[in-house]
């Protein structure tokens, strides 16, 4: 296979940037350090680089732009994990990776380490616009219209210490898409450009704003139903501006452009978002021109695919197992998509240690893969995996403890760091998706099951995407014990839905067991070929509230 | 009903290490910190951080509730319990770990390097 | 309060002596230097104002949108921007919006609370003057501006963006 390009690299003038917001940062720290910045000086300017004072320790968000890292990128992660941190770094829902213990003083020298291979921190935190995500599929599923992340790119490039937007009333989240396959929870995202065909095949964007999870869950909804490719970033601009000018400020919890979309309805939101695209449209600047698009589209070139038999290797046993959930159809024949589960059972979903990461970079060269993706549902995917290459690929992953064949199923669980690590958090999310992970570690007995997604969060902030869960468990705090709630028929694909909450939270030792009888109840309910989520739609609550609280339990309350 | 006891804790401002006052100085556990049984004793410690705060040695002290009995100290909230341990879920990291130091009486050898790293 | 005045070209600051004088509402108009006046007294006094005075400035609050001004704007001297809070970041929308929509060549002065390492994205979207606390140093002015030099988007200040740097490679 011959060398592709596949992502996006730095020139000159990204490398100077970078270099320039390190050096901007380092002299942060040593004025916070000397007291020439007090720490309520300094704290937005760390956190607009990532940096968080947590439970335990400093935590550091580096942005994974749209998901994508090199084999290089990978093994830089890795020495930061061993050389500064405890040896293991965490994959998060907003396909970022934290490092949970690294000092204050040292964190210059780890943005400057992370410089050198086309890293930063920069906007993983604060009240501007986030680290764009993607589809973690992009430029490889079947059904693709368009790889996303260009797009990605751009807005990436667009956002970077963006001027008028850095100090918005809250946290902008972006998502892209180019398939019809939503991967990426695109209606869940304050923002959402999805890549569509419009009547006579050409294609374009179609922008979705105000969803959003947290307190207050939201769908997004259309805003732009096809913007012109050229016109994207002058869109883009008019949105942000309407929500800079009339984003509550008054309140955190109402601040987010979701509260504005829905107060002002769609109708005016489109009214207004028109107005100023029109208005911005004038002056021109932001036009992005096809030479640009198709400059910045190179980088990501696919490799270029070999004529490969479609065949599938002969598989038994425990490689036959991975194949039925961890392989995904590929564009191009002979070749597939794996998912690398990082939710060994019992484990702590997302984790990776320095070791696997080292080893996933070694085999990444081994097989003349050039590139790795981190999922929104903490798992890692190598995108263009030639099918006969695929046993020895899963041998390699099995020996790294890194060959888990879950896939999309009951214990392939999201969780948010919880009360273990984070200074929000009500209650622990990782020790609940370890049981239940646990409770259901039997293999027939997960495949019986079929497609689940369990999604936990710590607190109302839903990191966890508890909302979007088949079942979403949501940890609260109550007079300094925790409880869980039980959500059940949320979904972040292109069905989207928000899960209604079941009844009254359960103990910390209960939640499993009350999310067992739920599945039991579904085993029972299903018709041929019903998902849970399926069955959930057609059912509805009740008859899971029947059974979730149990006997002696449901007399309790 | 007599109020209830507390501790006082921040973070190292230069690694973000947790921090435990006692008598007027910080120590990096728990066990080795001070109880307050009385309200105005925990303000007034809390008070005093305020000097290693401007001096931007610590940051975010607070007080939290615990109660000490013949086995020790335990913090009421889950919160706390995690902060003076470590993650639950990976006992080898944070306070819980087991230390590296050459074998010794471990109860003395956490004090002493408790008092030799402050701050 | 000092006031720092940007050279652009230079991309520093120096403090000036302030041309305007703010008169909170209800109060008498200074005889010599110009006057800064709320928006409600502007919009109330404007037609005596605009015909006996040389120096005019208005005073937005952070909700205030200066479309209000658009057709007052060429015999506006200075538009004063107030940023309540460091973290209401409406005041860089309207700065811009005054540059690139309106056309306004006037000084806009940043009023309140902000940071020096805001000052970058100040300037970026067309501030040019800056009310400052008495310890404010120069020194602190100048690095904020130039520890970032590159700009990906443009903005009201000008700067060639890195695709514009790049096309001219």
């Amino acid at each position: 296979m011959r060398t592709a390009r596949a992502m996006y690299r730095y020139d000159e003038f990204d490398a100077r940037f970078v270099a320039q917001r390190v050096e901007q940062f380092r002299g942060q720290v040593a004025r916070r350090l000397s007291g020439e910045l007090s720490e309520d000086q300094f704290k937005p300017l760390r956190l607009m680089n990532g940096l968080y004072l947590q439970l335990h320790a400093y935590m550091l968000r580096v942005a994974v732009p749209y998901g994508t890292l090199s084999a290089r990128q990978l093994r830089k992660l890795a020495h930061i994990a061993r050389r500064y941190d405890k040896g293991y770094g965490h994959f998060t829902t907003r396909q970022n990776i934290q490092f949970n213990w690294p000092r204050l003083v040292d964190v210059p020298d780890i943005l400057a380490e992370l410089a050198t291979v086309e890293m930063h921190a920069i906007q993983t935190s604060g009240n501007c616009i986030r680290n764009v995500t993607a589809d973690h599929f992009a430029g490889a599923a079947a059904g693709e219209i368009e790889d996303p992340r260009p797009l990605a790119e751009i807005v990436r490039q667009w956002s970077s210490l963006h001027p008028e937007f850095s100090f918005l009333p809250r946290k902008f989240k972006i998502a892209v898409s180019g398939a019809p396959n939503d991967r990426a929870a695109l209606k869940f995202h304050d923002l959402a450009i999805e890549i569509v065909r419009d009547g006579d095949g050409r294609s374009g964007y179609r922008v979705f704003v105000g969803g959003g999870m947290g307190r207050t869950p939201y769908i997004g909804y259309v805003v732009g139903e096809f913007v012109e490719k050229p016109d994207i970033l002058a869109f883009l601009e008019a949105v942000m501006r309407v929500y800079n000018e009339q984003g509550r400020r008054d309140n955190l919890y109402k601040a987010r452009i979701k509260i504005l979309a829905n107060a002002l309805g769609q109708d005016e939101m489109r009214r207004q978002v028109m107005l100023e695209f029109e208005e911005i449209k004038k002056t021109g600047t932001l036009a992005l021109p096809p030479e640009e698009l198709a400059r910045i589209q190179a980088y990501f070139a696919p490799p270029e695919f070999e004529a490969l038999s479609d065949e599938m290797p002969r598989a038994e046993g425990d490689f036959a197992d991975w194949l039925k959930t961890n392989i995904a159809e590929h564009r191009a024949a002979g070749y597939a998509i794996a998912t690398i589960s990082l939710k060994p059972i019992g484990g702590v979903p997302g984790d990776a240690s320095a070791e696997q990461m080292e080893a996933l970079a070694d085999l990444m060269d081994e097989l003349g893969l050039a590139e790795i993706r981190v999922s929104h549902e903490q798992n890692l995917v190598l995108p263009h995996v030639r099918k006969k290459d695929l046993p020895r690929l899963h041998a390699r992953l099995a020996a790294l403890g890194l060959a888990t064949p879950n896939a999309g199923l009951v214990t392939d669980i999201i969780a948010c760091p919880g009360l273990d690590y984070c200074d929000l958090a009500n209650a622990r999310s990782i020790p609940i998706a370890q049981t239940i992970s646990e409770r259901f570690a039997d293999l027939d007995r997960q495949h019986h099951i079929g497609e689940l997604k369990i999604k936990i969060s710590g607190c109302i902030n839903a990191c966890g995407h508890h909302h979007a869960g088949h079942i979403g468990i949501l940890g609260v705090d109550k007079k300094g014990v925790e409880f869980y709630q039980l959500q059940l028929g949320g979904s972040g694909a292109e069905d989207a839905s928000i899960g209604e909450i079941l009844g009254p939270g359960f103990g910390r030792n209960e939640i499993a067991d009350a999310v067992e009888r739920v599945i039991g109840a579904y085993l029972e309910l299903r018709r041929d070929g019903e998902r849970f989520l399926d069955t959930y739609r057609r059912v509805g609550i009740v008859p899971f509230k029947n059974v979730a609280y149990g006997e002696e339990l449901h007399a309790a309350y | 009903m007599a109020a209830p006891q507390q501790m006082l804790t921040a973070n190292r401002l230069k690694d973000g290490a947790v921090l435990y006052w006692r008598g007027g100085d910080w120590v990096e556990s728990l066990t080795a910190g001070e109880v307050f049984d009385e309200p105005a004793a925990a303000d007034a410690a809390l008070a005093a951080a305020q000097d290693f705060v401007g001096r931007n040695l610590v940051v975010t002290p607070y007080l939290f509730e615990v109660r000490e009995d013949i086995c020790g100290i335990h913090p009421l909230k889950e919160r706390e319990i995690i902060r003076a341990a470590g993650p639950s879920v990976r006992a080898d990291l944070g306070k819980q770990a087991p230390r590296r130091s050459p074998a010794g009486n471990p109860k003395s050898d956490d004090r002493k390097e408790d008092r030799d790293y402050v701050i | 309060m000092p006031l720092i005045r940007l050279d652009t070209g230079a991309r520093s600051g120096a403090f000036v002596e302030d041309r305007f004088f703010f008169v909170p509402d209800g109060k008498a108009y200074p005889e010599e230097k110009g006057a800064i006046v709320t928006l409600a007294r502007f919009q109330g006094e404007k037609d005596n104002l605009l015909a006996h005075r040389a120096l005019i400035g208005v005073r937005l609050a952070a909700g205030d949108n200066p479309a209000v001004l658009k057709n007052d704007l060429p015999r506006l001297a200075a538009v004063v921007l107030e940023f309540p809070k460091f973290r209401d970041g409406r005041p860089f929308s309207w700065a811009r919006m005054l540059r690139t929509r309106y056309d306004y060549r006037g000084e806009i002065r940043a009023s309140g609370d902000f940071l020096p390492d805001q000052l970058f994205f100040m300037v970026r979207t067309g501030f040019d003057s800056f009310e400052v606390r008495q310890d404010f140093s120069l020194v602190d002015f100048d690095r904020a501006l130039n520890e970032v030099s590159l700009a990906y988007q443009p903005s009201a200040d000008g700067r060639k963006t890195i695709r514009e740097l790049r096309a001219a490679r």
